[in-house]
């Protein structure tokens, strides 16, 4: 780990103003992904501004019935909240789904957005990562790529984004609210996190300077909320493919309302088309959604089994659906 | 006074379950491991550097930054390195050869040390370790095996056995079979991956070098560093007295060791290096990957009349490591036609190195997966496929089997696990969406003996002392030697300390091989006898009192047990521990996943020490089995030879979420025909044969027949009838 400046904002507008003064400072909320970094010089800021002291750690009522996530909320605390649990279950269940309890007591809601892919090559420091060096290649593309993106790649870049708090964000249409030198403004939790293109290495629409303040969800929508994740072992393992989804579910009959992917891209995936297209049996739904969905993949040989997967996954998923809502 | 050269198991304090003497030292952080010997800022510290290609020449090194940097004393390289001996492939053991490091400009494998940086600080020296710039001339590597590569045939593999035996007429005996079974099974390399990671501190007093270090076996470090170092034994102390586990992979000298010694010896102060978690996946071995062929013919009543079995392993021709995995069948079943064969092809890849059940792990998943295909082929139960090819006598040398008890553990596993209520057929049950299945395989693994060494003595102090260089790599040395030593003198736990692991104390074999116990309690039980008898006074209550009325200064007596190759009629007589492995299992009907919900390990290890460590043990060794199955593997890219899921977020190993409950069975019975005192080991029987326990009940489950391992999901539901 190189020497850096360690700084605690006062402030909101005193964290603004450290980030200004020092283009190469970074943020730093719970460090449960950038210290790891740091440790292998693959993140090597000078300046770390510490927002840990700044509250953002409330949750409240927004006018219109929706809801605003404070930046600093853990994790933990996000998924345990009481009218996050009755009312947007699919998020409880997506953030109970990652990480490990500690790892989740420290995490926040705006880290977790801004967490980077766990690729191995992005890790593996020998290896040629335009993530992580731009310009130096993509060794994973023809490498052990089981478990990367398969959906929204480039040529110069494949790697997935590793939150399951986002694929349910990102179902629900949330808002993430950014300071930035002329104050605060939204952007859509679908424009938040960027696809690679000829640029993997900028990961989210963030500006540099800018601070995530909260993320808003809109008013309830009611129906059947399920996240399902698939992974090859029972926890503590980033998703292969996972689902966020919203159902509306009529005896055997399910339809989809909302419905995002993780897993297979380096941003959650959703495709609008592929929701409230009429009722069906599981079964049916699963094929009629995920043909639209995974319209494009372009997978390796090493992860073509991801898209079967995920058809299957989203069959389990509106199974699910049927058996929460019994 | 209770003797142990008995089958008497009515015993006062062996055989119970008393809990770890270190257990509060451990869960209060008071056991001091080797890296904390030495506190912050009283010990420099070194961090590698490693080569980021696999196979080639270093051309330009350049540690100039590195140098100037904060708190950075010395920088070693090829340039400045001592000489030292050469790593010898003609050295049988792989554990006494000499492990030279920083010795020249070739890299044989990614993440080869390149340069140790010593340093103030780990954070200072892993910063400069960083700033250490090679340039290389990289050649083409052999990193995963493919058709046409050099394969030769060693006639010895890991352990001394012969790599190839044959009885009977194989060939003949299969192609007249009535039902076969020919099947290829592959397994990935593995590697240990104790939670202490590799750590030692070093220091130099003249030509006196003190070593406090993390390993299984002290004696073997003297014989390396003696081949590598010119040090003398006499010159050397070690020092190991908690270790975090190791599983194989501290029986063997590594970089942080010659590391610590060079740096102290080159700065004259004291250093400590310890590996971070991503170096131990190319600074250690690995289990080597292996293609195993299993052949099985059998009579149309089940009774097997031929077993093959043979295996391809990587083996390093710079540091052979041929693992013992066709051994398995040698003693597993009757059948009078039989042969086992090893080979062994060459990658530029971290040498080979035992992992948890070398030879037994993969060795059984193989001949009991295919076990499982043979009762399928024979619409057999599987259990009493096994019960049927059971035998009293060792099918390949003709001697008795000692404490044969296959069939006991077979029978008391499938009574308690409930095994008559399996579903008989693939995809038979079924609850919700998941798919439900059970399994079974059989347990066998050698019994070895090594010379060892153990004083006990009465102390002025009112103590009872046993004195070894035993380590307690978490297996609980400490507490079973203070049960027997209080056992057989009569007196309490808490009146006995034990002292272990430090080269001044009496040598044995280590802890490694599963045979710490019973080497070291036969050798305890042999010198406590002879201490009753010097003492003349009887063993009691009051032996520490009479003894010192007699003999104020104290009184010690020292035990022995020998080598098996000192044993004139050893090889009279085949000795195993034995076991049965049982599993339930659901498998999602779309995904594949499979969650695992019962696993039952029926055992007989001989006399069982304490019920509590050696149940921890084996159901440790249970779950080794579910990872090996299911969970892990290192995964190598075979453009580069690096290790791509190199730490413990990647390298899948299970979670708690994976392991349900879990029971162990212990069949308590000492083996005295195995040693004196009728212990045999339990620290890989439970990982011996599990993995196709899994195998095999995700077959009953879902149909699907795996043969490449781990298995993954996509290996799984690509097979399901269910088209997407």
């Amino acid at each position: 780990m190189k020497p850096f400046i360690y700084q605690r904002a006062t402030s909101l507008q005193d964290a603004v103003a450290m980030l200004a003064a020092r283009p190469d400072a970074r943020v730093i909320a719970g460090g449960t992904n950038l210290l790891d970094l740091m440790k292998l010089q693959i993140e090597v800021p000078q300046h770390l501004v510490d927002l840990n002291n700044l509250g953002l750690d409330t949750i409240e009522n927004i006018p219109g019935g929706g809801l605003r996530l404070g930046a600093m909320v853990r994790n933990t605390d996000l998924a345990s909240n009481e009218t996050v649990r009755r009312q947007y279950g699919v998020l409880t269940r997506a953030i109970v789904s990652g990480a490990s309890g500690q790892i989740r007591n420290r995490a926040t809601t705006a880290g977790n957005l801004m967490q980077r892919t766990r690729c191995p090559y992005f890790y593996g420091t020998a290896m040629a990562c335009n993530k992580r060096e731009p310009g130096s290649g993509c060794d994973a593309r023809n490498g052990i790529s089981a478990n990367l993106a398969i959906l929204g790649t480039s040529d110069a870049c494949i790697a997935t984004h590793p939150s399951d708090m986002a694929i349910a964000m990102r179902a629900l249409d949330a808002e993430v609210r950014v300071l930035g030198a002329e104050g605060e403004y939204s952007i859509p939790i679908a424009d938040f996190h960027r696809l690679p293109g000829d640029t993997p290495h900028i990961d989210t629409g963030l500006r540099s300077g800018e601070i995530i303040t909260a993320v808003e969800l809109p008013a309830p929508l009611g129906g059947t909320h399920v996240y399902r994740k698939v992974r090859e072992r029972a926890s503590y393992a980033f998703a292969t493919v996972s689902v966020a989804l919203v159902a509306q579910v009529d005896g055997a009959n399910v339809a989809i309302e909302r419905l995002a992917f993780g897993g297979l891209a380096a941003k959650p995936w959703r495709v609008e088309a592929a929701e409230r297209r009429g009722s069906g049996t599981p079964e049916e739904i699963a094929r009629d959604a995920a043909a639209i969905v995974l319209e494009g993949a372009r997978p390796t040989e090493r992860n073509r089994y991801k898209i079967d997967l995920a058809q299957r996954t989203l069959h389990a998923a509106l199974i699910d659906a049927q058996e929460h809502s019994r | 006074m209770t003797r142990m050269d008995t089958q008497n198991v009515e015993t006062r304090i062996v055989g119970r379950s008393i809990n770890r003497l270190d257990g509060p030292q451990k869960v209060t952080g008071s056991a001091t491991y080797a890296y904390e010997r030495a506190k912050m800022r009283q010990t420099l510290v070194g961090v590698f550097a490693t080569a980021t290609i696999g196979k080639g020449e270093i051309r330009e090194l350049n540690t100039s930054a590195a140098e100037t940097m904060p708190g950075v004393r010395l920088v070693i390289t090829h340039r400045n390195a001592p000489q030292q001996g050469e790593l010898n492939p003609e050295t049988p053991g792989f554990a006494v050869r000499a492990r030279p490091i920083l010795a020249g400009t070739r890299i044989d494998h990614f993440g080869q040390p390149i340069a140790l940086v010593v340093a103030d600080t780990f954070e200072n020296a892993r910063d400069a370790a960083h700033a250490v710039v090679a340039t290389y001339t990289s050649m083409p590597g052999s990193f995963a095996y493919v058709e046409g590569n050099n394969v030769t045939e060693p006639e010895l593999a890991n352990a001394g056995f012969p790599a190839f035996t044959q009885h009977g007429d194989f060939d003949a005996g299969y192609a007249g079979a009535a039902v076969k079974i020919d099947q290829t099974y592959e397994t990935p390399p593995h590697f240990s991956q104790p939670l202490e990671p590799h750590a030692t501190l070093a220091r130099w007093e003249g030509e006196m070098l003190h070593i406090t270090t993390s390993h299984q076996t002290i004696r073997y470090i003297g014989v390396s560093l003696k081949a590598a170092l010119d040090i003398e034994p006499e010159n050397l102390t070690i020092s190991a007295p908690f270790v975090g586990g190791g599983f194989g992979s501290k029986l063997a000298v590594h970089a942080d060791m010659m590391g610590a010694a060079i740096a102290a010896m080159m700065v004259n102060e004291p250093v400590k290096v310890c590996m971070t978690r991503q170096q131990m996946f190319s600074l250690l071995g690995m289990r080597p990957w292996q293609r195993q062929r299993v052949r099985l013919g059998a009579d149309t009543a089940g009774r097997l009349v031929a077993i093959g079995h043979e295996a391809l392993i990587y083996s390093n021709s710079r540091d052979p490591f041929l693992e013992q995995t066709g051994t398995v069948t040698r003693s597993l079943y009757s059948g009078a036609n039989r042969m086992t064969r090893h080979r062994a092809t060459h990658l530029d890849l971290t040498n080979g190195e035992p992992v948890r059940g070398p030879g037994e792990l993969p060795g059984l998943l193989a001949v009991e997966s295919a076990m499982d295909e043979l009762a399928e082929a024979l619409n057999m139960d599987p259990v009493e496929l096994r019960a049927l090819n059971d035998t009293m006598m060792d099918p390949e040398s003709g001697v008795p089997l000692t404490g044969r008890s296959l069939t006991e553990c077979l029978r008391t596993g499938a009574d308690r696990f409930g095994w008559s209520q399996r579903p008989t057929r693939p995809r038979s049950r079924q609850e919700g969406q998941w798919l439900i299945g059970m399994g079974m395989a059989s347990a066998i693994r050698m019994h070895f003996q090594g010379a060892t060494d153990v004083e006990v003595a009465i102390t002025p102090e009112r103590r009872v002392a046993v004195r070894s260089d035993l380590t307690d790599i978490g297996t609980g040395s400490y507490t079973i030697l203070a049960q027997f030593a209080a056992e057989v003198l009569g007196v309490s736990v808490s009146d006995v300390d034990i002292f272990l692991a430090h080269s001044s104390l009496p040598a044995g074999g280590g802890s490694g091989g599963s045979w710490g116990a019973s080497n070291t309690t036969a050798a305890l039980h042999d010198a406590c006898l002879s201490l009753v008898q010097q003492a003349g006074v009887p063993a009691g209550d009051n032996f520490i009192s009479q003894t010192l009325a007699k003999y104020p200064k104290g009184l010690s007596a020292t035990g022995r047990l020998p080598a098996s190759s000192q044993v004139p009629d050893w090889s009279e007589k085949s000795r195993h521990t034995y076991g049965a492995h049982f599993v339930e299992l659901a498998v999602h009907r779309l995904t594949g996943e499979i969650r695992v919900r019962r696993m039952l390990g029926a055992f007989s290890a001989g006399r069982i020490i304490n019920p509590k460590t050696a149940r921890s043990q084996l159901l440790g060794g249970m779950i080794w089995g579910l990872s090996a199955a299911l969970r892990e593997a290192a995964e190598i890219d075979p453009r580069y030879g690096n290790i791509v899921n190199g730490d413990l977020a990647e390298y899948l190993l299970p979670v708690h979420a994976d392991v349900p409950d879990v029971e162990v069975v212990l069949v308590d019975k000492p083996d005295l025909d195995a040693n004196p005192v009728g212990v045999k080991g339990v620290g890989e029987l439970g990982a011996c044969g599990a993995s196709a326990a899994f195998v095999n009940a995700l077959y009953n489950a879902c149909g699907v027949r795996v043969r490449h391992f781990p298995i993954k999901l996509a290996s799984i539901f690509s097979h399901f009838p269910e088209r997407h």
